[in-house]
């Protein structure tokens, strides 16, 4: 079934450039925008922007996280259980470890808040008032998303080391 | 505009510490 593995790999690449490709242009370009605009480009940015980016960006997670698991299960049911204890398990063991972590953040802890955060802010815009009480919410989304920014470095190190790390050398 | 680095490089520093640290283990039980 090496077609098939492959065609998963390619699924997995794909949702996983979305993915992290988004998670980076919020920590490395959206953040630091948002800190220096005024309170009417804030809210179209967290009203119009925020959404879209963020649908593309949880989607690109979970079907990053799904094409991987069926990339090991896929492995297991054709080498064996013990190709989890061969380098190749190892490293992407713990690269898998982290990628569903940052997965967890995206799902039930960034878009949860975020869900808040755009809801309260286009609700306030409607009426013309400035959204009250969504800095816990944003604090912690933030936090969230910058530990997801700083795993991600490991976590590809060990993604990318399981196939091309010259074990054995 | 403030030096785009600024914000974040903390973040990727912890990261390539976080990377360092677990490859030398990994390193250790390979």
């Amino acid at each position: 079934m090496a077609i098939y593995e492959f065609l998963l790999r390619w699924g997995h690449f794909l949702a996983g450039i979305t993915w992290i490709g988004l998670l980076y242009y919020f920590n490395f370009v959206q953040g630091a925008f948002m800190n220096e605009v005024e309170a009417p480009t804030k809210t179209d940015v967290t009203t119009k922007l925020a959404p879209r980016a963020l649908w593309w960006f949880r989607w690109g997670a979970m079907f990053t996280v799904i094409f991987g698991l069926l990339i090991i299960l896929n492995k297991i049911m054709v080498q064996g259980m013990g190709v989890m204890g061969t380098p190749w398990g190892i490293s992407i063991s713990i690269g898998g470890v982290l990628g569903l972590i940052m997965w967890f953040n995206v799902w039930f802890i960034i878009w949860p808040n975020q869900k808040v955060i755009i809801a309260t802010t286009a609700a306030a815009a409607a009426k013309g008032e400035a959204p009250q009480g969504l800095a816990g919410r944003a604090r912690v989304a933030f936090l969230a998303s910058r530990t997801n920014t700083m795993l991600s470095i490991p976590m590809l190190f060990f993604m990318a080391a399981a196939s091309h790390y010259p074990w054995g050398m | 505009m403030k030096n785009p680095l600024d914000s974040v490089k903390g973040t990727i520093i912890a990261g390539f510490v976080i990377t360092i640290i677990l490859w030398i283990i990994v390193g250790m039980i390979i």
